[in-house]
């Protein structure tokens, strides 16, 4: 499988990424590096071979349901652009 | 085509927002009503270098719920990223869980209306819940221009529970949600609360010739906060669907919105792209882990389920289903019943239903009271049906002790049924003599009755009950008034 120029510039587009001229080519030419590299791995026989979900074979560990945080909120808009009535203010988004 | 040539298909998606003390990742408060950002922490607000730590109580909540629908509570489960930009989405994704969920199948048994006053069983299958994390709040208001984001709720644990597309009508999809919201809220893993965003539905909904073995092209209606708004959102777009089918159109999939002001259902404004999540495993978070030691805890310490309870309600206590459901719509309600029932002896348990259902119900509903906060406790409500049952007092008289017991103007039916002498007249020569007055003050009934009017037997019924205040009992009335008519 490869990928085309298309679909690179529609996978950029979700990643909010700007590819301009020679990027796009360069970045289809390592993501297409890439899914060689998998396909490759593909023709192993894993066969019994039961899919990992994470590198490491752990279980999660868990928290207990308990309040930990303080209201921290003046500190974490000392270094937003914008807030206002607690409110952090971002460019206008309309459904 | 006509109308009934199309079957409809309905799916529902249930967010249910757990009621948990912290978020689902984070150690945050959930608790509603905080000042803006003041309960969004540094995972929350996604500041560089945080990591996610799954929240126990969150699981566990999961679990029960599994248990309660009878369905597999995955040995292991995983959380994957769902990638998408939003402002209330600090992140650029949300933390769900995609391939492997926590709870698997199950079933919901449902009672719905069928329209002419009767109900019909239903059981709907679930597909599966899983764990995420809900989003922030955008707020459009004015900000100059700009857009609010309060990310307080940004983490707050959500256990999305989807149906499958079994449902047939808009009333058996409110039925359905009906019977999730009282089965959440009698486990109690979510606080049940719509106009607080505590149980949200997706509905997604799709028409098809009836016969047809292929669903028709869906349209999936988002955040439905109200059991109302639910029925009317669907059957609109239903309406809508077939309208556009038969017109020579085609139903695009899309995700739409309801307007409760003008009742339709509109397209969001298709964002492109909008369902390409890229899902893939969270690399922040390990698999979920739930042995059976942990299950079988959980099990131990579920209440009786309100499908058990019901079943035994008709069964030990011969009530219908309808009734049996009806006192099983919250684990207040059938406690209540319960202690009633204990109180005024398992005889007695129909007409305890009756009373549960019927005036206490009205009563608190008009005062806008939860049975919890009664004025009149299940034991003053069985002393009450002791003494219909035991014929002291008739049902009408039975209304007054009620009352009076809501007003608190007695202790107990037997206390009240004293103060106020209403005490059953029973003694056969007192009613009889009231039948004698009753009689000789209405010459002109008792000649209409004799020419053949049946009407005027119950009027004179009625003046015996009303000469009587009430008191006579109204079978002996009966009963002596035609002997001496006859």
């Amino acid at each position: 499988m490869s990928l085309s120029l298309d679909e690179v510039r529609h996978i950029a587009k979700l990643a909010r990424l700007e590819l301009a001229g020679g990027d796009l080519d360069a970045t289809q030419a390592k993501l297409n590096g890439i899914f060689g590299l998998i396909e490759e791995m593909q023709a192993v026989n894993t066969d019994g071979v039961e899919p990992m979900s994470h590198p490491q074979d752990l279980a999660q560990r868990l928290r207990e349901d308990r309040v930990a945080e303080s209201d921290r909120r003046a500190a974490y808009q000392s270094v937003a652009p914008q807030t206002e009535a607690g409110l952090y203010l971002v460019p206008k988004v309309i459904e | 085509m006509s109308r009934t040539d199309w079957e409809v298909v309905i799916g529902l998606e249930v967010h249910t927002q757990l009621n948990t003390q912290s978020k689902i990742f984070s150690g945050a408060s959930i608790a509603f009503g905080a000042e803006p950002n003041a309960q969004a922490c540094a995972v929350d607000i996604a500041l560089p270098g945080v990591l996610p730590v799954l929240n126990k109580g969150a699981v566990e909540r999961a679990i029960r719920f599994g248990l309660a629908v009878g369905a597999t509570i995955a040995p292991k489960s995983i959380f994957a990223r769902k990638n998408y930009f939003y402002p209330d989405l600090p992140k650029g994704y949300q933390i769900s869980q995609y391939e492997l969920p926590v709870v698997v199948g199950g079933q919901i048994p449902l009672l719905v209306p069928d329209g002419k006053g009767g109900t019909y069983e239903k059981t709907v299958n679930l597909t599966r819940a899983h764990l995420e994390e809900d989003a922030g709040k955008s707020l459009h208001e004015d900000f100059h221009g700009m857009t609010g984001i309060d990310l307080n709720r940004a983490g707050t644990p959500l256990l999305e529970i989807v149906s499958e597309p079994e449902m047939r009508s808009s009333a058996e999809a409110v039925a359905y949600a009906k019977a999730l919201h009282a089965l959440v809220r009698w486990i109690d893993i979510c606080d049940g609360n719509m106009q607080e965003g505590s149980f949200r539905c997706d509905a997604n909904v799709s028409v098809r010739p009836r016969g047809q073995a292929e669903f028709g092209t869906r349209r999936e209606i988002k955040n439905l906060n109200s059991f109302r708004f639910l029925q009317q959102a669907i059957d609109f777009e239903v309406q809508w669907q077939i309208d556009l089918i038969e017109d020579g159109g085609k139903v695009q999939q899309a995700t739409v919105l309801f307007d409760p002001d003008s009742g339709e259902t509109r397209a969001m404004r298709s964002k492109e792209d909008a369902h390409d999540y890229r899902y893939f495993p969270d690399p922040d978070l390990l698999p979920l882990v739930i042995d059976n030691a942990w299950i079988e805890r959980v099990k131990g310490e579920l209440p009786e389920l309100p499908a058990a309870l019901s079943g035994r309600f008709q069964g030990e206590y011969g009530l219908s289903a309808y009734d049996a459901t009806t006192l099983t719509a919250s684990r207040e309600v059938a406690q209540f019943y319960l202690d009633t029932v204990a109180a005024a002896g398992t005889a007695n348990a129909k007409t305890c239903a009756n009373w549960v259902m019927g005036d206490l119900a009205a009563r608190l509903n008009k005062a806008e009271l939860d049975i919890t906060a009664s004025p009149l406790s299940a034991a003053q409500l069985a002393g009450l049906v002791a003494r219909i049952a035991d014929n002291t007092i008739s049902n009408a008289i039975a209304k007054k002790v009620f009352d009076a017991l809501w007003n608190k103007e007695g202790d107990s039916a037997d206390a009240i049924i004293d103060a106020q002498g209403l005490k059953q007249v029973t003694d056969t020569g007192a009613i009889e003599a009231i039948i004698d007055e009753v009689l000789a003050a209405n010459p002109k009934s008792v000649e209409e009755f004799r020419a053949g009017k049946e009407k005027a037997f119950n009027a004179l019924v009625g003046q015996c009950m009303k000469a009587s205040e009430g008191k006579a009992n109204p079978a002996q009335v009966n009963e002596l008034l035609k002997k001496k008519l006859g």
